[in-house]
């Protein structure tokens, strides 16, 4: 992740000629703003051409997705033409680059050749058009396929892009695919690393073409137009550390910017945030539309304040050597600073998520996107299951819809699962499932074991102390001991499990545990 | 009810204050009183030696041009003990411990040959070598310390540190402007006060957003605090090194010195050594001429090592010699006391066993020192 402030200024500084804009003009400004903004976020990296490629890729896959997620009824427009066409000629723009000195360029390294650019860009579209007119002859011999979801189809793509996400976060085959790719530029293969494969953003524009294509067969996503798809998809605030939107949700903002309409929602949550209470944020009234308000740019640039304050003050101070990682975990001498580095990581993480959250939302709001919550206090939460009802909000309820819910309704039907099985198994698929998100390794698998655990373990323990429970409430005294007790355990509990997401080994964490406790 | 301000005047308010912030800060310039907070010697133990670090994340340390930052993250900044005999130690990378750990230094070995004084007291001997080679350095940080009640100074030297160019070439000296140019007005130095090299900042410069560098330097050295306190690290030694050079060039050059040549007092900084020592007043100043690389191979009767033709040592060691017994100093010259294969990467830097033997003899010294 790399939002340097330069970066988050000359956003938030974009803003001020965008309210100048037309409504109608808005949106496609937007489209564009996040196109460039991939390339220009994306790290440089070693292999040629391949922090020109992988944003390219990436605003390919989202354009053929949309193309395949279309609603039945749904017919390309001339605006998606007009959309698609400026996305090439954006692509083709920004590879002439390629003439341009270093210091001037918003591309991370050398582009490759426009013309080769150009070839390659047209066969791979050729190729896409052919590709989908086989399918549709075939299913033309089905008589029913016209106006029906292509099931089969999209349960496809969404195996391709897992395919493709578990090859980017598996070290094994990411080095195999980096010396493939090496090879075939002429570069050195024993060099091949992971890092030549730092496709950034890649993990929540996975998740966000995932939810995409499950809704559109389940029948939940609105009809897009191309530039909607691709906005929501790569929208420059949100591309490199979520939050995790829905796509209904997020083009009715971007619908409502063309409007010369406003939403006035992410202020609201700022308001819920700063006065500590839980919120579900509720799709706005009609009456929640005003044009852009004075407030409204005070709280955005409220919450970017705040979230540099987090991320480049609090979070940074504490990675300056204050928190846990392979290198000092290692090197430490007592308990006690193993204590303190785990601490340290705890709050370094946290800030250090939190602030590129709140980043985010406040430069979504002076688009006039409202962002989804990502954190609410999750460290001061009595147990695991509101800890993550209140820790990446977003991811763990992209994880409930698509994982646990249909995971757990399906273990459900079978005879042999009993409800106690069906919670645990459900709970252990779906936060391994968040954990391999991070990267395929065996540290993060444990991870994810751990916190199912937990949440299977609370579940069993609330399901039979609820009446003990409800009885504390008439003892205040106690009630109020009983949430210290439930806070400290539960927070040592996500604390401990921060050793598996820290450290890259799997020794290297039995080892740390191990002088935690003085060993 | 109140009504609401509106963003211009927030943003009229945070301009004001801002502007405000920076000005007070560039009119009291509070850099060297906040160094002088530190979460060292209190929250975390103090450092052995001072912060130095090219590599912050790998070594825990960090380079630091605010002296009373530096000073107050290292063990002298603690209170005297009653029994302590207090030897300050200054010097160059040999001195700080390039390439040791903390109790393989120069100092560490002397602390713990437990020397007693006639008067009781043990010595402890603090280490405040620097990376630098130049006496200018050592004078600055001599004098930023005479507060903090030493008993005696041991002052390690070699001819690198005597080169008059080299004399304002570090930061750590070009960025403590005003402290330099009055050791240079007070002891008549033979330096140019108004060198360009020294950092005179403008006013923007003195402002906070002008002094951001330095004010983060100073909050990371507290934050590398807690990672040195962890893990006892303040240097990452790399396994692998360059050696010192055996096979030499034919060159008989000498920083600004072409060809071989007497070298007078004057030609060497004799004159901020000499500073050094008035700036003490009464305290003893132990001299020691430290232990130097002396090549077998190509070119090795034109030159001891990469650093010094012979010529030039060879002078600077008489002259050195000369000086001290017309002065009346105290001096020991331990130059070729240590075999080659025991230095490592420089022609000073030694092993850990070359400096506990180096040690044992400066330790011998300073026991028969005392006792006369």
């Amino acid at each position: 992740m790399s939002l340097s402030l330069a970066t988050i200024g000359i956003i938030a500084l974009l803003a001020l000629p965008y309210h100048l804009l037309p409504g109608r003009i808005r949106p496609w400004l937007l489209f564009i703003s996040s196109i460039i903004a991939i390339y220009l976020l994306q790290p440089a990296l070693p292999i040629r051409f391949s922090d020109f490629l992988l944003p390219t890729a990436a605003l390919m896959l989202t354009a053929a997705l949309w193309w395949w997620s279309r609603a039945p009824d749904q017919r390309a427009s001339r605006e998606d033409a007009l959309a698609l066409g400026l996305m090439i000629a954006i692509i083709l723009g920004l590879s002439l680059f390629r003439f341009v000195d270093a210091e001037y360029r918003l591309t991370p390294s050398r582009p490759p050749d426009p013309l080769a650019l150009l070839i390659g860009l047209l066969i791979i579209i050729g190729g896409v058009v052919v590709i989908i007119q086989i399918i549709k002859r075939l299913d033309g011999l089905r008589a029913d396929a016209i106006n029906r979801v292509p099931t089969i189809h999209l349960s496809l793509l969404i195996v391709v892009i897992v395919a493709l996400f578990i090859t980017l976060k598996t070290e094994p085959v990411a080095i195999a695919l980096s010396g493939l790719w090496r090879s075939a530029t002429g570069q050195d293969v024993t060099l091949a690393s992971p890092i030549d494969l730092n496709w950034l953003g890649f993990s929540y524009v996975a998740f966000r073409l995932i939810h995409t294509l499950r809704d559109r067969l389940t029948g939940l996503l609105p009809s897009l137009t191309l530039r909607e798809h691709v906005t929501y998809v790569l929208f420059f605030p949100a591309y490199i550390a979520g939050p995790i939107d829905r796509a209904e949700r997020f083009v009715e903002d971007l619908r409502k910017v063309a409007s010369g309409q406003w939403s006035v929602a992410s202020e609201n949550a700022v308001n819920i945030q700063q006065s500590g209470q839980n919120r579900e944020l509720s799709s706005p009234s009609s009456t929640d539309h005003q044009p852009p308000a004075t407030s409204h740019f005070q709280s955005a640039l409220y919450r970017i304040a705040l979230g540099l304050f987090k991320k480049f003050v609090l979070a940074d101070s504490l990675a300056s050597g204050l928190a846990l990682n392979g290198v000092n975990a290692e090197q430490i001498t007592s308990a006690g600073w193993a204590w303190v580095l785990l601490y340290g990581y705890a709050l370094r993480l946290f800030f250090d998520f939190s602030g590129y959250t709140d980043i985010a939302i406040g430069l979504g709001m002076l688009f006039g996107i409202r962002l989804p919550e990502n954190f609410n206090r999750p460290y001061l939460k009595p147990d695991i299951t509101a800890f993550w009802q209140s820790w990446h909000m977003t991811l763990s309820n992209w994880a409930r819809f698509y994982v646990f819910t249909p995971l757990s309704r399906w273990l459900l039907r079978k005879d042999w699962s009993s409800t106690i099985v069906t919670v645990l198994l459900a709970q252990v698929v779906t936060m391994t499932v968040i954990g391999l998100w991070h990267g395929v390794t065996l540290n993060f698998f444990i991870w994810g074991l751990w916190q199912a655990l937990g949440l299977w373990i609370h579940k069993q323990w609330s399901d039979r102390t609820r009446k003990w429970y409800r009885g504390l409430k008439e003892r205040p005294a106690q009630k109020r001991a009983w949430t210290i007790v439930a806070w400290f355990i539960t927070f040592h509990y996500i604390v401990l499990s921060w050793v598996w997401f820290a450290l890259p080994g799997f020794d290297q964490a039995v080892v740390f545990f191990g002088k935690l406790v003085g060993q | 009810m109140s009504e609401k301000p509106s963003a211009g005047r927030i943003l009229l308010k945070a301009g004001g204050l801002f502007i405000l912030i920076n000005v007070i800060f560039a009119v009291v310039q509070p850099l060297e009183a906040i160094g002088s907070l530190s979460i060292y010697n209190g929250l975390i133990p103090g450092r052995p030696r001072l912060p130095y670090g090219e590599n912050p994340a790998q070594s825990y340390n960090l380079s630091t041009n605010n002296l009373p930052a530096m000073i107050a993250s290292h063990i002298l900044h603690q209170p005297k003990a009653a029994d302590e005999y207090r030897i300050l130690l200054i010097g160059d990378s040999s001195v700080w411990g390039w390439r040791l750990t903390n109790d393989q230094t120069l100092a560490a070995r002397l602390s713990a040959a437990g020397l007693i004084m006639p008067d009781g007291r043990r010595a402890v001997i603090h280490n405040l070598g620097y990376p630098v080679m130049a006496l200018m350095k050592d004078l600055l940080l001599l004098d930023a310390v005479m507060a903090y009640q030493p008993d005696a100074i041991l002052w390690p030297l070699t001819l690198e540190s005597f080169a008059r160019e080299r004399q304002l070439f570090h930061p750590l000296v070009q960025n403590n402007t005003e402290r330099v140019q009055r050791l240079i007005a007070d002891h008549s130095l033979l330096l140019d006060p108004s060198d360009t090299r020294l950092v005179n900042l403008d006013f923007f410069g003195r402002t906070l957003v002008g002094q951001r560098r330095e004010l983060a330097n100073w909050l990371r050295l507290q934050f590398y605090g807690a990672s040195w306190a962890a893990t006892g690290i303040d240097q990452f030694i790399p396994m692998e090194f360059t050696p010192r050079s055996t096979d030499l060039e034919a060159d008989v050059t000498w920083q600004a010195f072409e060809s071989p040549q007497s070298l007078t007092e004057a030609d060497l900084a004799f004159d901020v050594l000499r500073a050094g020592i008035t700036r003490v007043g009464n305290i003893p100043v132990l001299l020691v001429n430290e232990p130097i690389y002396i090549s077998d191979g190509t070119n090795s009767d034109i030159r001891y090592n990469a650093w010094y033709p012979r010529w030039a040592y060879d002078a600077y060691r008489a002259l050195l010699a000369t000086t001290a017994e017309s002065e009346g100093w105290d001096y020991l010259d331990l130059w070729d006391t240590v075999e080659g294969a025991q230095f490592t990467d420089s022609p000073v830097h030694m092993t850990p066993d070359a400096t506990a033997r180096t040690a044992a003899r400066i330790a011998t010294w300073l026991q028969s020192f005392t006792e006369q």
